[in-house]
């Protein structure tokens, strides 16, 4: 990879300001860490090696946050013995971020069997982050046994239905959506007639530059129905945000990085901090992959979110464990 | 020779009735565990009479529920080598699903 050239538009074939081949190029990078970012529809590209430049270079993004998911805490089979230790090095390397992180968004399967212990410990160690505030969202794993009452009570007091919310920070509107309640047989990712209509009201009267960012943790787009991954009824839920110009939609559960980009939205799946999963239809399952012992750190991961007033999409940066 | 023929007919008897409920366990056994493993349910049809305790063990290593689409069943969280069993006390036809990966679905048949 050349660190020393900056990428530039050089073909426009749509008249976009979008490089479709930069863009991939972009895109190829995201995985061992790189920056993309958009400016009034025109891309340009960082590798992390020349964050410090872009610092100096540009304003400093008015929000940073960091997107985690799927710690699993509780989770103790060969696929990785030591979850405590790596979420300790996703939280270690939140803390080492350039741009301090204004708050951290928990995409879920925060706990692996439901356990008071479990959340517990996810608790008391992202005590040791400089990050304070944390948001988060259920995972299927969080709903076990009492339908996730336990969840609720710890991460979402008093908010209605099954826990969905949003909140605003600097301009921008966040959704926190519950995908994994009441799943039907045979089926995928649901959302649900009741929140369907809360999030309709909630983004009626938005200004249309308002940027969204919606989190949830089954994906909201379609990757691998055979596995399960996707929702049901997402199509409903985004077609609510059509008239926006920028939608980010952050998801986890599928344990692996994916991006993609239609129309104002960019969709992006988070790396476990517990263990990786297969590629969708790589092997006879999804479920815990086996790797080697040395590999397992550079396939769990973090998530860092930047947002320039002005600019079209936030950039996401997703960084390795080791 | 018939108090021998009929020493061995008691004997044999009793060895028949003595075995027989051993055979029909291991029969019973063999017919209605059903093992989870590799997010699917096997065997994924199972066919017993009304009466029949059916015993699921999930071998797999990520957890699993067995829940029955009519609500006449449901597990707590499956960890590996988690059991749950139930009885069967009315036919019918019984489907059910892992309600952590809805895509996991099986039937047991009750006749």
């Amino acid at each position: 990879m050349d660190h020393n050239t900056k990428d530039e538009i050089l073909h426009d074939h749509h008249h976009d300001g979008i490089d479709r081949r930069g863009f991939l190029k972009c895109m190829a990078w995201a995985g061992t860490g790189a920056l993309c970012l958009m400016r009034g529809g025109v891309l340009q590209s960082y590798s992390l090696s020349r964050l410090p430049e872009l610092k100096a270079k540009d304003a400093q993004a008015e929000l940073s946050f960091v997107q985690i998911s799927d710690s699993h805490m509780g989770f103790n089979k060969p696929e990785n013995t030591d979850v405590v230790g790596t979420f300790k090095a996703a939280i270690d390397k939140i803390n080492a971020l350039p741009l301090k992180p204004a708050f951290m968004l928990h995409t879920g399967d925060v706990s692996h069997l439901s356990k008071p212990e479990e959340f517990d410990t996810v608790q008391q160690m992202l005590k040791s982050a400089s990050v304070k505030d944390v948001f988060y969202v259920p995972g299927e794993h969080d709903m076990l046994n009492d339908d996730g009452q336990q969840f609720r009570q710890r991460f979402g007091a008093g908010r209605q239905g099954g826990g969905w919310y949003s909140f605003d920070h600097k301009g921008v509107h966040f959704i926190g959506l519950v995908n994994v309640m009441n799943l039907k047989a045979g089926g995928l990712g649901n959302l649900g007639g009741e929140q369907l209509a809360w999030m309709e009201k909630d983004v009626k009267h938005l200004s249309k530059s308002a940027p969204i960012v919606v989190f949830a943790h089954i994906p909201l787009w379609t990757i691998y129905p055979e596995w399960g991954w996707g929702t049901e009824d997402s199509a409903q839920a985004l077609s609510y945000l059509k008239r926006f110009g920028s939608v980010t939609v952050l998801n986890g559960h599928i344990h692996q990085t994916m991006q993609k980009v239609e129309g104002n939205v960019t969709f992006h799946t988070a790396a476990s901090t517990a263990f990786p999963q297969p590629n969708p239809g790589t092997a006879p399952s999804a479920g815990p992959m086996k790797v080697p012992a040395e590999q397992l750190r550079s396939l769990l991961g973090i998530t860092d979110v930047n947002y320039r007033r002005g600019q079209h999409a936030l950039a996401v940066v997703d960084s390795s464990l080791g | 020779m018939k108090r021998v023929v009929l020493a061995l007919a008691i004997a044999l008897a009793l060895g028949l009735a003595a075995s027989a409920p051993f055979v029909r366990a291991a029969l019973d056994e063999y017919a209605t565990e059903v093992k989870i493993d590799n997010f699917s349910f096997t065997p994924s049809t199972m066919s017993v009479p009304v009466g029949t305790q059916v015993h699921w063990i999930n071998r797999d290593d990520i957890p699993h529920t067995v829940v029955s689409e009519d609500k006449a069943f449901k597990s707590k969280a499956l960890d590996t080598d988690d059991r749950f069993s139930y009885t069967f006390s009315k036919p019918g036809t019984y489907k059910y699903f892992c309600s952590l990966h809805p895509k996991m679905t099986a039937i047991i048949v009750v006749h």
